[in-house]
């Protein structure tokens, strides 16, 4: 069932609250709820791999055991034999693939890609699969594949004397003033190092995929943040024309960066479907979505501040590493929100990048602000104490008026709006500046502060609006809703512009036939895309009116109007006289079957390449810094912690953030999503962790039981205020980056406030009992 | 996962037979049967499901004390208003166990049955070397991760945490564990890993749980089960702790007391040295402070658990006195 049949089944969602300035629940700014919610929660939404398709077969993944070295040999005759199974892939007998262009449009070398590997780098990499009749028989038969390895020593993690310093990433670097000698020359000086662990994005939904061959055209169901460049990889490997791949991610049960690209896995699947003549469903379990892909980086920092006595800071040094595969590159930018987020006269950021033998990291909620947050706004933090003033206060003195790294003006900065909103609501100005000053009979209580920032990604879009025969409208487009809520602010923005009920508006998406679109990530579709949608369907609008106006059967004909307005779906003169009819019998009266306009936000000059790399690449992206301004969404976090002063337990029992995302095409679904990070956030400061067993390079707690995300029990109410201002320099419609904000800053806030209870700093996440006990 | 064949039994005895086949497994509430299948762990020969038997499920409570057939599921017991009022600690240590929907299938026999959750012992693909599962093949924990595992009866061969909570409630009010006719006292069923850890509970082949009784008593109907972990729910313990008291009739010298420990030991631990030590004590922080450190008597660290060293005590005697103190 689409959303759309069960939401006219239901009908059920008329008007709501308004904010914003919006009157309806439907309008843009209205607190409309999730459209696709109901088929979630009936169970009637069908995620990608739950297609059911004639002569499915099932693969599964061998994976190495060991973290580095050689596959010797690989013995297949035991589960060849096996029944039920159809094929047992092996590097001997893969197809030939191309190596793919990458997302940051690199072209590729002109080497065959292998999605199994001989050469270990890490445990738990693809050395074969088993395709079988079922699910159960491939497993079955996976367990017979006996693979001999040459192991060699891996280097298993940063603390590894193997490491070493690893390999500076010269493009992270950034320096003004003299940091070093304005360091020394500081009367008040902090220096210290903080570390993040390997983090994994854990979505509810693991991934997987169903590939289907039909001749040279290839359809693939997976789950996807980003169909369009998922697609170029497939057609790339395979040698097929981009057109030639369809992808279809009507829903994505959580992303969080990791769905972006198509991975091994995935040309597995493709291959053997190839190879089989026969569609083939490979579903990711839960112990490989930590190797199978990466999640983010361990990481390391040290920052030392130099400060006047005042506390007004004379210098950042920060130096950065984070983990990267021996045979991949993945930069976690560590000095992002620390060349930002305080002024400051003198800087210097660098950063290397070490080799370990793990897969390589990915994308994880604000990769690179989030780690970085938690070192600067930690050090702050400490400065505050070594200077003896406010933590709030001393942000307020350091406060940047403008971008400190380029020296432009903020498109809008409502921190100072953040800081002062959330510390009234939170009650701030009562906080003992003392450590361990409050308590609760054996719970010691802390309160800590943290502010975070994530820049505007902008990126140009496409959508395809038609006012369909029975008056109701259609959207479509090849982006997707991983649950952020794309669905209900497109059709919100079409409802308005179109002047129809939010429920008469289907949207379509995650369908690459659909409108082209590029990547859902770093925050930016919800901007990208209202805007898209919102021109396309003003274009459909202005041709209803103009065929009201203008078609000789038009009841309106005779009005001689020069514009017409719609609304609740009705077509009626600005004055009121005249017709009043509904949109569905003004095209029966004119004989039109429907209105279709497509619309865009690309350059006019654009050409066909151009907007091929705008769907399937990054590179033409706008930078957040171009033209005149730096455009940022803020937050500012305050957070209160309860840690059991024997057990070393930490809770989490109050959060208030402030948060500028600019305007809000829905406030609900925005902070849902803030609320969202801030969750993560909590897991990330107190549970979670890639625990690594040194001797063998392998990750130890691979499932949902052993890996700690947040439980309902470990969150208290979250109280999230917008103070954000419509920022029309950072999209059409006003809106900032929502997604990945509300993570950042929440584990410094919980660390800071860690710190105000007992007195500990504790600098190495997460914080669990034994660092307080 | 292998082949295996299913059959449903229909009566306890028919359970027993079936269950006395090689490579034959009971199959309860299977949120451990069916886990271990898929991690590689187990592999049945025979599941003998005995989900269906009629009358294993039932809780029954006169003044003796409380009786609990196999199959009640955890989430019944945990509500079940006699067991809440007479055995607080019982309903306790199961509603703060795994999670709501697993404690929905979960039964009490299988409870009981349930395995550590050593991370080398749940993957047999990568660490081949445990004695648990495989007999003489090693220990991949010693030297790994142990951050979970146990500090308090380990021996060479394993060092594997019992992760269970109601078994250390169990063992703390003296349950017997109820095998047909035969009985066997809570504390006696669970066993040592000594040189045989594949050999974890006094249960021969061919014999089911069929119940467990736990008498009434005083400690027990004043009694509480404080679990210490990370996250607040859905996680087995850092340390917990069963802890039951009774007052002489001044309310304030300790008559009787019931300690044992969980997630800190190879398998549910009494703590007989802390009743004795407070035993005919008044209840007072500091003198409960110094008793409960007996607790840890012989502990022995693996490295990254050595913080349940300090944390055990400090839990068995915040359960001790939160007993005590609330009127
Ligand atoms: C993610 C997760 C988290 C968990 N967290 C906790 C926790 O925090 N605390 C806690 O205490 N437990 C926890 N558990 C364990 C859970 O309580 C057990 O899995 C459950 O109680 C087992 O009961 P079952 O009926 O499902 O057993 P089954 O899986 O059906 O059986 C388990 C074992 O017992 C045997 N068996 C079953 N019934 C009998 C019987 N009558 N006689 C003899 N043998 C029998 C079976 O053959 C099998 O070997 C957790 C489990 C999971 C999966
Ligand atoms: S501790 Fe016990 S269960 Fe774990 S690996 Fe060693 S022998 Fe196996």
């Amino acid at each position: 069932m689409t959303v759309h049949e069960i939401r006219t089944r239901q009908s059920e969602s008329k008007r709501g609250d308004a904010s914003d300035g919006a009157i309806f629940a439907e309008a843009v700014g209205g607190r409309l709820s999730r459209v696709d919610g109901p088929a979630k929660i009936t169970g009637a939404a069908k995620y990608a791999v739950e297609q059911q398709l004639e002569g499915l077969s099932h693969a599964v993944l061998v994976e190495s055991t060991i973290a580095a070295g050689k596959v010797r040999s690989i013995d297949t005759a035991a589960a060849e034999s096996a029944p039920g199974v159809l094929l047992v892939l092996t590097p001997d007998n893969v197809l030939r693939l191309n190596t793919a262009t990458d997302w940051l449009g690199t072209p590729p070398p002109d080497v065959p890609y292998c999605p199994l590997a001989r050469d270990i780098t890490f445990s738990g990499q693809h050395v074969a699969a088993v395709v079988a009749e079922s699910f159960e028989q491939a497993v079955a038969a996976a367990a017979l594949v006996k693979v001999s390895y040459d192991e060699t020593p891996a280097i298993v993690d940063l603390d590894d004397p193997k490491a070493g310093d690893g390999i500076p990433v010269d493009t992270m670097t950034k320096e003004w003033g003299d940091a070093q000698a304005a360091f020394t020359a500081a009367p008040v000086r902090i220096c210290a190092a903080y570390n993040t662990p390997r983090e994994y994005q854990a979505p509810m939904e693991p991934h997987g995929l169903i590939a289907h061959w039909q001749g040279d055209r290839l359809t693939v169901w997976e789950p996807s943040q980003w169909l369009d460049g998922m697609a170029r990889t497939y057609a790339e490997w395979f040698g097929v024309p981009f057109e030639n791949v369809r992808l279809v991610s009507p829903y994505i049960g959580g992303g969080f960066g990791s769905k972006a690209f198509a991975y091994g896995y995935g040309a597995v699947a493709a291959m053997a479907a190839k190879m089989l003549g026969r569609p083939v469903k490979l579903a990711v379990t839960r112990p490989q979505t930590f190797t199978a892909y990466g999640g983010r980086a361990a990481t390391r920092q040290t920052v030392a501040l130099g400060a006047d006595a005042e506390g007004r800071i004379q210098s950042i040094v920060h130096r950065g590493v984070n983990e990267t595969s021996v045979d991949g590159m993945w930069v976690e930018p560590l000095g992002s929100v620390t060349s930002i987020m305080y002024a400051t006269p003198n800087f210097s950021s660098r950063q290397n990048v070490v080799r370990v033998n793990t897969v390589v990291p990915g994308a994880l909620r604000a990769p690179g602000e989030n780690p970085s947050a938690f070192g600067i706004e930690s050090a702050i933090d400490e400065l505050a104490y070594e200077v003896g003033i406010d933590p709030l206060e001393i942000r307020l003195r350091n406060y940047a008026e403008q971008d400190p790294e380029v020296k432009k003006p903020w498109s809008t900065r409502q921190l100072r709006e953040a800081f002062a909103v959330g510390a009234a609501a939170f009650g701030w100005s009562k906080r003992p500046r003392e450590p361990r000053s409050m308590r609760d009979g054996n719970q010691l209580i802390g309160w800590g502060v943290a502010a975070g920032t994530y820049p505007v990604r902008r990126a140009y879009g496409e959508a395809m609006v038609r006012i369909l025969t029975d008056g109701s409208v259609e959207v479509e487009s090849s982006s997707i809703d991983m649950g952020q809520g794309t669905y209900t602010i497109l059709a919100q923005t079409a409802a308005e512009v179109v002047g129809v009920p939010a429920e008469n508006v289907v949207v379509k998406l995650g369908d690459s036939r659909y409108a082209r679109a590029g990547v859902t990530g770093g925050s930016r579709l919800a901007g990208v895309m209202t805007g898209a949608v919102h021109k396309a369907a003003t274009a459909a609008l202005d041709e209803l009116v103009g065929l009201a106006i203008s078609d000789p059967n038009s009841p309106f004909h005779a009005l001689q109007a020069n514009t017409l307005v719609v609304s609740e779906g009705r077509i009626r003169s600005p004055r009121g006289d005249g017709p009043d009819v509904s949109i569905a019998e003004l095209l029966g009266s004119v004989g039109r079957e429907q209105i279709e306009a497509m619309g865009d936000t690309t350059p006019a000059t654009w050409t066909a390449e151009d907007r091929y790399k705008n769907n399937t690449t990054i590179t033409m992206a706008l930078p957040h810094t171009e033209g005149d301004y730096s455009r940022h969404s803020w937050c500012a976090h305050f957070i209160e912690v309860r840690v059991d002063e024997d057990f070393g337990t930490v809770r989490v029992s109050r959060v208030v953030s402030a948060l500028d995302s600019g305007r809000l095409y829905n406030p609900k679904l925005a902070e849902s999503q803030w609320k969202g990070g801030i969750i993560m956030g909590i897991g990330q400061a107190l549970l979670e962790e890639g625990i690594v067993d040194r001797r063998h390079g392998r990750i130890v707690n691979n499932n949902l039981a052993d890996y700690l995300i947040a439980t309902n029990a470990d969150i208290p109410d979250i109280e999230v205020i917008s103070v954000g201002i419509p920022d029309l320099h950072s999209s059409l419609l006003g809106g900032k980056g929502v997604g990945e904000l509300g993570i950042v800053g929440v584990a410094p806030a919980i660390a800071n406030a860690v710190f105000h209870a007992t007195g500990k700093r504790v600098r190495d996440l997460p914080i669990t009992l034994e660092k307080l006990i | 996962m292998r082949d295996f064949s299913y059959l449903r039994a229909n009566s306890v005895d028919a359970a027993c037979q079936a269950a006395a086949l090689p490579g034959a497994m009971l199959l309860a509430g299977g949120t451990t049967l069916i886990d271990l299948a898929k991690c590689g762990v187990t592999e049945p020969e025979t599941v003998v499901d005995i989900s269906h038997l009629k009358g294993l499920d039932t809780i029954t409570v006169d003044d003796r004390g409380v009786t609990i057939g196999a199959l009640a599921r955890m989430s019944s017991v945990a509500d079940h208003a006699e067991i809440k009022s007479r055995f607080p600690a019982v309903s306790e240590a199961l509603w703060q166990a795994a999670s709501a929907q697993l404690r929905n299938m979960a039964t009490i026999g299988g409870n009981l049955m349930q395995r550590t959750r050593c991370p080398y012992f749940r993957d047999p693909a990568n660490f081949p070397a445990c004695n648990k599962r495989t007999p003489g093949s090693g220990c991949s924990a010693i030297g790994g991760v142990t951050r979970g595992h146990a500090v308090l009866g380990t021996s060479e061969a394993c060092i594997a945490t019992y992760p269970g909570d109601l078994a250390t409630a169990l063992v703390a009010f003296d349950a017997t564990v109820h095998l047909g006719d035969r009985q066997v006292a809570a504390d006696d069923f669970f066993l040592l890993p000594g040189a045989t850890p594949h050999r974890e509970h006094a249960i021969e082949p061919g014999e089911v749980i069929t119940a467990i009784s736990i008498p009434a008593s005083a400690a027990a109907g004043r009694s509480t089960y404080l679990k210490v972990r990370d996250r607040q729910s859905y996680e087995f313990a850092a340390a917990s702790a069963a802890v039951g008291i009774e007052f002489e009739a001044d309310g304030r010298t300790i008559r009787d007391l019931r300690v044992a420990l969980g997630g800190v030991a190879t398998k549910p631990w009494r703590a007989r040295a802390v009743e004795e030590a407070l035993k005919g004590k008044l209840l007072e922080a500091d003198i409960v402070k110094q008793a409960s450190l007996l607790a840890i008597e012989g502990a022995v660290d693996h490295g990254a658990n050595h913080y349940k060293i300090e944390l055990a005590p400090r839990v068995v005697a915040r359960a001790i006195l939160k007993v005590g103190e609330t009127a």
